[in-house]
């Protein structure tokens, strides 16, 4: 009758297996002693808790160094690096070439203006340079963002708010010298923004983190903003989105990477059941149909003839799965460009035939540009920088 | 009092003097809550901050430390949730084999302690979908033992409440993780490795803790089970129960476990997941976007606040009402989102609402559940109660989206809540006998 296998007693071997080596080696043994048979331990409290501090004092010292470490990186990356771009401070202008802003008149070859991810002072500002010289000296408005666009006089820039016990983010919605105009608090980490070529709508994307560590899953929230009206829409899961004649109405649909045709129209990418869909939407009736399947953060052509995206490309490993490519819209057919690497970003289109986009770099990321068409090859435009955007 | 609990009691009672410490606890004549208990509360506590540490930051790192874009796609699927069922029925086997239930436990938490490491040299979705998969098995297999370990430190009649004790505990760390996070990445900007770092050295505490203060023989279990089986035998069926994986699977032949169990999983298919609740919150009671993050925060408050004054009401009026009247809070916050008025103070009604669900009835289930279940077969029996329940959650779910996607949010959640009534309704009916005692 229910022998089981171990003859387990006072001080018996099983128990506590002493596994856990690089969690406590010291301590797997004493436990294992200081706890058998109801309590009964060997090693009494005295014991027990001379090991627990000394756990407690190596364990702190490794989460203190690690924190230790972490911070001096921190503070290194405020300190200028060597070989880096010059960077100084300076006014910045998104407004348009024919209507230069008092003060700051921009180059007639027009200005580039991104997130510059040097290290030192001006870290994370938005920074300008002339268009035709991209690794020229920046200068530093002073604005910092994580996520920027501008067009038509209009900037919108997505930025952390440090709070007292949590970082939180907002959109905010600049004119020409940068000044803020509205801004609206947001629901997650910032990925995309755009504005409509007349400077008129602004929208962007947010992640919003999964609730939970069991599910994992993420979320997204795509919102555009009327600058004239001051109407918000604030997800365009209220739209109405129609997949070959069926309304869509699934709990799992996630918008992103809208890119504006006129103030009413834009392409941006839905996604449900898994698939991914390239949508045309109008914000009059915020009504939207899908297209075509497998296009993601699509970026439309100054000329709305074309648009870039990244695809899925079967095949590929599912940690590097996309490619930048174009598609046709009136055929509907797409073809990959010369950039052969994954490219995980919303591209800009830098005039009517040539990509830009952000590559992971040794600062954060770096910008390429590389031809529409599929011809030539990919060229570095500027290290340590995010979220480009032409004024001109 | 029913016949299984004297059963799985009466050997620690008798044969083993020793073996009842259960009143000992930190303030003797004042809590009836263990040591061990309040031991395993405080090795839940620390290892929840390191978790949630982990949690409240990895969208941040994800999207702007490793410049990741999980859009829309979810690190772990459904296969994984087959996978963590499995594992959580085989923890529990595994711990009543010998009565090994620190012994599991110790395993479950030092696997998830390891995987903190593994998270600084994984850069992938899919190799960060790995190690996640792996911490979230330890953690399956780790909740059967603990929760045993808990049923049978803790004297039947005080259960509920020690219960409730723990999971108070537990959600105490899982509400400052995210406080710990934030403080490290606001003295070290991006320091992501740094909070990874000091996750495993707050897991690593855990299992230290563990291993120093929580003793290998649960108190209940008495002697070893060959030893005192036969004084058993005399108390109550000649036949004690060996930990087989036969005697488990067996558990389901008893009228009371099956019962239980079944209501548990009928409940179980109409229960929303969090996610859902707190995307109906802002759909139908618009709540602001800055808000969307802390919803959270506001059930978790409100399962802390409640879980020992629901766990000790349990130990009186009956573990099975509160569980299923816990259900009545559930009913009632579908009821506020289904009205759908933007009144100001209805997103704190509904969050409380849900905060007293989890409170009458996470806790409280296993305490009901214990009592169905001898000693020696305890954590299979409590992993066997507590896969069903998630597995019936995890089928609601996808019939809930799935329902959505047919027919919109509102008739989706219509439907959780008539399934729900019904589900209460078979539950109160069904209710398991011996259950209404106390």
């Amino acid at each position: 009758m229910t022998v089981t296998e171990d003859g387990q007693g006072v001080g018996g071997p099983d128990g506590t297996p002493g596994t856990d080596g690089s969690a406590a080696g010291s301590a797997a043994g004493a436990g294992d002693g200081g706890a058998t048979a109801a309590g009964e331990a060997p090693m009494g409290v005295r014991g027990r808790l001379l090991v627990l501090v000394a756990c407690v004092a190596v364990l702190a010292c490794v989460a203190g160094a690690a924190v230790w470490h972490a911070s001096a990186r921190a503070d290194r990356r405020n300190q200028v690096q060597a070989g880096g771009p010059v960077v100084h401070a300076g006014p910045v202008s998104l407004a348009p070439a024919a209507a230069p802003a008092a003060g700051a008149a921009a180059p007639a070859a027009g200005t580039l203006v991104f997130r510059s991810m040097a290290w030192g002072p001006h870290r994370d500002e938005l920074t300008g340079v002339p268009a035709g010289a991209p690794n020229g000296p920046r200068t530093a408005s002073g604005v910092k963002c994580l996520r920027f666009y501008a067009a038509g006089g209009t900037g919108i820039c997505l930025q952390a708010v440090r709070g007292a016990v949590d970082d939180s983010y907002r959109a905010v919605v600049l004119d020409a010298r940068l000044r803020t105009v509205r801004t609206v608090a947001l629901a997650g980490i910032p990925t995309r923004a755009r504005v409509s070529p007349s400077g008129r709508m602004v929208a962007w994307t947010v992640f919003v983190g999964g609730d939970s560590y069991a599910v994992g899953a993420f979320s997204t929230r795509t919102s555009i903003l009327d600058t004239r009206t001051g109407v918000l829409q604030s997800t365009l899961e209220d739209y109405d989105v129609t997949r070959d004649g069926h309304r869509v109405r699934a709990a799992d649909v996630n918008f992103w990477g809208v890119t504006f045709a006129d103030d009413t129209h834009f392409y941006a990418t839905l996604a449900t059941g898994g698939h991914t869909y390239l949508i045309h939407g109008d914000t009059t009736t915020r009504t939207a149909v899908t297209l075509r399947t497998n296009v993601e953060c699509p970026s439309l052509s100054p000329d709305g003839t074309r648009i870039a995206f990244k695809k899925r490309v079967p095949g590929l490993s599912s940690d590097a799965p996309w490619r930048l490519y174009v598609l046709d819209l009136a055929t509907l057919r797409d073809h990959p460009t010369a950039e052969t690497r994954d490219v995980d970003d919303q591209a800009v289109w830098s005039d009517g035939h040539t990509l830009a986009y952000a590559l992971p770099g040794d600062y954060g990321s770096d910008l390429y540009t590389v031809p529409a068409d599929g011809s030539g090859a990919p060229r570095l435009l500027t290290a340590s920088a995010l979220s480009p955007a032409w004024i001109r | 009092m029913y016949v299984s609990e004297s059963r799985g009691s009466t050997p620690a009672a008798t044969a083993s003097p020793t073996a009842r410490p259960t009143a000992r606890g930190l303030f003797p004549g004042r809590s009836a809550v263990s040591a061990t208990v309040l031991a395993l509360g405080t090795v839940s506590l620390i290892t929840d901050v390191s978790s949630e540490m982990v949690t409240a930051v990895l969208p941040l790192y994800l999207v702007t430390g490793l410049g990741l874009s999980p859009l829309g796609f979810g690190l772990l699927d459904g296969v994984y949730n087959g996978f963590s069922a499995l594992v959580r029925l085989v923890g529990g086997h595994l711990a009543d084999r010998g009565g090994r239930h620190k012994a599991v436990a110790v395993v479950g938490y030092g696997l998830s302690a390891l995987c903190k490491p593994l998270l600084l040299a994984a850069h992938t979705l899919p190799l960060i979908g790995a190690v996640l998969a792996a911490d979230r098995t330890g953690k399956g297999l780790r909740t059967a033992p603990r929760d045993a370990m808990i049923s049978l430190s803790a004297a039947p009649e005080v259960r509920g409440r020690a219960f409730g004790v723990h999971r108070a505990m537990d959600t105490t760390g899982a509400l400052l993780g995210p406080l710990a996070a934030f403080l490290i990445l606001r003295q070290a900007a991006d320091g992501y490795d740094a909070v990874f770092t000091v996750s495993f050295c707050v897991a690593a505490f855990g299992v230290v803790v563990l291993l120093l203060f929580v003793p290998s023989r649960a108190p209940g279990l008495g002697l070893p089970a060959g030893r005192s089986a036969p004084a058993a035998g005399g108390a109550g069926e000649p036949q004690a129960e060996r930990p087989t994986l036969r005697a488990a699977l067996a558990l389901l032949n008893r009228r009371e476990l099956r019962g239980l169990t079944l209501c548990a999983v009928a409940l179980g298919l109409a229960t929303v997941s969090d996610s859902f609740v707190y995307l109906l919150l802002q759909r139908r009671l618009g709540v602001p976007d800055r808000w969307f993050a802390l919803l959270p925060l506001g059930t978790a408050a409100a399962f802390l606040l409640l879980a020992v004054p629901l766990g000790r009401w349990a130990d009186r009026v009956g573990r099975w009402r509160v569980f299923v009247g816990g259900h009545l809070a559930l009913l009632l916050a579908y009821g506020l989102l289904l009205g759908g008025s933007r009144a100001g103070a209805l997103p704190y009604a509904v969050l409380g609402l849900h905060g007293a669900f989890y409170a009458a009835t996470d806790g409280v289930l296993m305490a009901a559940a214990a009592g169905s279940v001898p000693a020696g077969l305890r954590s299979s029996g409590l992993a066997l109660v507590q896969t069903g329940q998630a597995a019936a959650r995890f089928v609601c779910s996808i019939a809930f989206g799935a329902a959505w996607t047919a027919w919109g949010d509102r008739s989706a959640l219509g439907g959780a809540a008539v399934a729900l009534t019904v589900s209460m309704a078979m539950a109160l009916a069904l209710r398991p006998r011996g259950q209404e005692t106390r």
